[in-house]
């Protein structure tokens, strides 16, 4: 099968590849360009470890093909901090409030965060667990990422 | 898993991507949100050597007014239909319906015409259509033709569209004054698909329900209209009793089968449960 030449900005950087058509977005991220930071839990679209956004809303990146990313931009974990000391508020609020046990969810957590305070800057519990169903943690039973996720709306000037 | 390698073509216009569909053969598919196929290409439970990526075909977008009906592009996103102001006007059913499929990341690229052409009995969106009397816009080398959403789904996974045919639009009929409209899904996990659902539109004048449409999710090979509870809610009382005579109907005339999360037999009690409440929410008792 033919490669296909696409452009895709990925954390503000443009890559110009040529990928194979059945090239899913999350393997291009990681193989072709090496952005390891997002990964891949599953083969059928439920675990969400792969989250990305893609022009501006979350997706599941194993679940788009690299070829339909062209011409769009995907910003992904490795995208958010500001410089190499200045976390995103999500990040943070991870840290602090342990919203991680082995870290594999982490990274699509983090995103589905991302996506989910920036439609709701002020989620309730409920909103937050709603928010995040897409994505799985075998670890933390969510009770802490769910309170990363009002702690990071509170940095983030949301919670009043 | 990765995908058995395939062909990929984005077409422009539904025109190219009908002609584009003609080339591949038999073994040419169509991808719009690829929600449902993605999975499907990964498993290698499909092999398809072309993929037609419809998602950026600009004319399948949008949701406009249509005058009794609205418009609904098949390329509509379940995230756009969910949040969409003339949806919520004038189809609050759908609107309600979307923001329970899936998952946040999953309705941002799932569209409405992917969710009706795979023709799930599980979906959600199907039996909406189907209670709603919408009507389908299909496009294939011989024109435009429009389905009823009631000859639209045929069986397990499988719509009335040709291999070669575009779902295009949805027409959804707008209801009225004096209708209202609740959809009760019954699951047992996150982003999990419906056990049974409810989809369920009355009409009230005073304290009677004048006109009901009732249909229902996964109690069957396609979503089926529970046309027993709808002759029964005609004309009976706004009131919880009625509603739960009614209701005890709804197994009626439905084949559901039984899988890992459920009975055929606990299937049919939800069918009954669901509507009930389903018909007491929408009717305000
Ligand atoms: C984890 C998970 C949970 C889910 N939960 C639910 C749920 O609770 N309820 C629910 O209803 N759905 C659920 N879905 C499915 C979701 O709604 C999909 O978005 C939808 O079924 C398919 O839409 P799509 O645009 O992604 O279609 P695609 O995956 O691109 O296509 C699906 C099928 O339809 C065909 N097709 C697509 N568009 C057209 C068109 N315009 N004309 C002709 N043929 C077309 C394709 O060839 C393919 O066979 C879930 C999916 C996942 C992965
Ligand atoms: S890897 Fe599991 S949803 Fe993408
Ligand atoms: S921290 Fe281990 S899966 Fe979530």
């Amino acid at each position: 099968m033919t490669h296909i030449p696409i452009s895709v900005t990925v954390d503000g950087t443009v890559y110009d590849v040529e990928v194979e058509p059945r090239r899913l977005l999350v393997h291009f991220l990681r193989e072709d360009i090496g952005r390891v930071g997002t990964v891949v839990g599953c083969d059928t679209s439920n675990c969400g470890a792969c989250t990305v956004l893609l022009d501006g809303k979350s997706v599941k990146s194993c679940s788009v093909l690299a070829v339909q990313a062209d011409g769009h931009a995907v910003l992904t974990v490795q995208g958010l901090a500001e410089g190499e000391h200045k976390w995103h508020p999500v990040q943070e609020a991870f840290k602090e409030c342990h919203g991680l046990q082995c870290g594999y969810c982490t990274p699509g957590m983090v995103m589905a965060a991302v996506d989910l305070l920036q439609e709701n800057p002020n989620p309730s519990e409920e909103e937050i667990r709603e928010g995040l169903e897409g994505n799985l943690c075998r670890c933390t039973g969510y009770h802490n990422i769910v309170k990363s996720v009002e702690y990071a709306a509170e940095l983030m000037g949301g919670k009043s | 898993m990765i995908p058995i390698a395939f062909d990929y073509v984005r077409p422009g216009t539904v025109d190219e991507a009908i002609s584009a569909l003609a080339a591949a053969g038999e073994d040419g598919k169509v991808i719009s949100g690829g929600q449902s196929l993605m999975p499907v290409l990964r498993l290698r439970m499909a092999a398809p050597t072309t993929l037609v990526d419809i998602g950026s075909i600009a004319e399948m977008k949008g949701i406009t007014d249509g005058g009794d009906h609205l418009v609904v592009g098949a390329n509509a996103t379940h995230y756009e239909v969910m949040n969409d102001a003339l949806v919520k006007q004038h189809a609050p059913l759908l609107a309600q319906a979307a923001g329970t499929v899936a998952d946040p990341a999953i309705r941002h690229r799932g569209t409405f015409g992917g969710s009706l052409a795979h023709a799930d009995p599980a979906g959600d969106l199907p039996t909406v259509a189907l209670a709603l009397d919408a009507t389908m816009v299909a496009k294939g080398p011989n024109g435009t033709r429009e389905i009823a959403a009631k000859d639209f789904f045929v069986d397990y996974f499988t719509s009335a569209l040709e291999p070669e045919e575009i779902l295009v639009a949805v027409k959804v009929p707008k209801l009225g004054d004096g209708w209202s409209t609740h959809y009760e899904k019954f699951n047992r996990t996150a982003q999990a698909w419906a056990t049974v659902g409810v989809a369920a539109a009355v009409k009230r004048q005073n304290g009677t329900i004048t006109e009901a449409r009732v249909a229902l999710t996964n109690m069957g090979p396609s979503p089926v209209r529970a046309s027993s509870v709808e002759a029964a809610l005609a004309g009976a009382a706004a009131t919880t009793d009625a509603i739960a005579a009614a209701a005890a109907n709804a197994a009626d005339g439905t084949r559901p089968t039984s899988d890992l999360h459920a009975s055929a037999e606990f299937r049919e009690h939800l069918a009954k449960v669901l509507t009930k409440r389903a018909v007491a929410q929408a009717a305000g008792v």
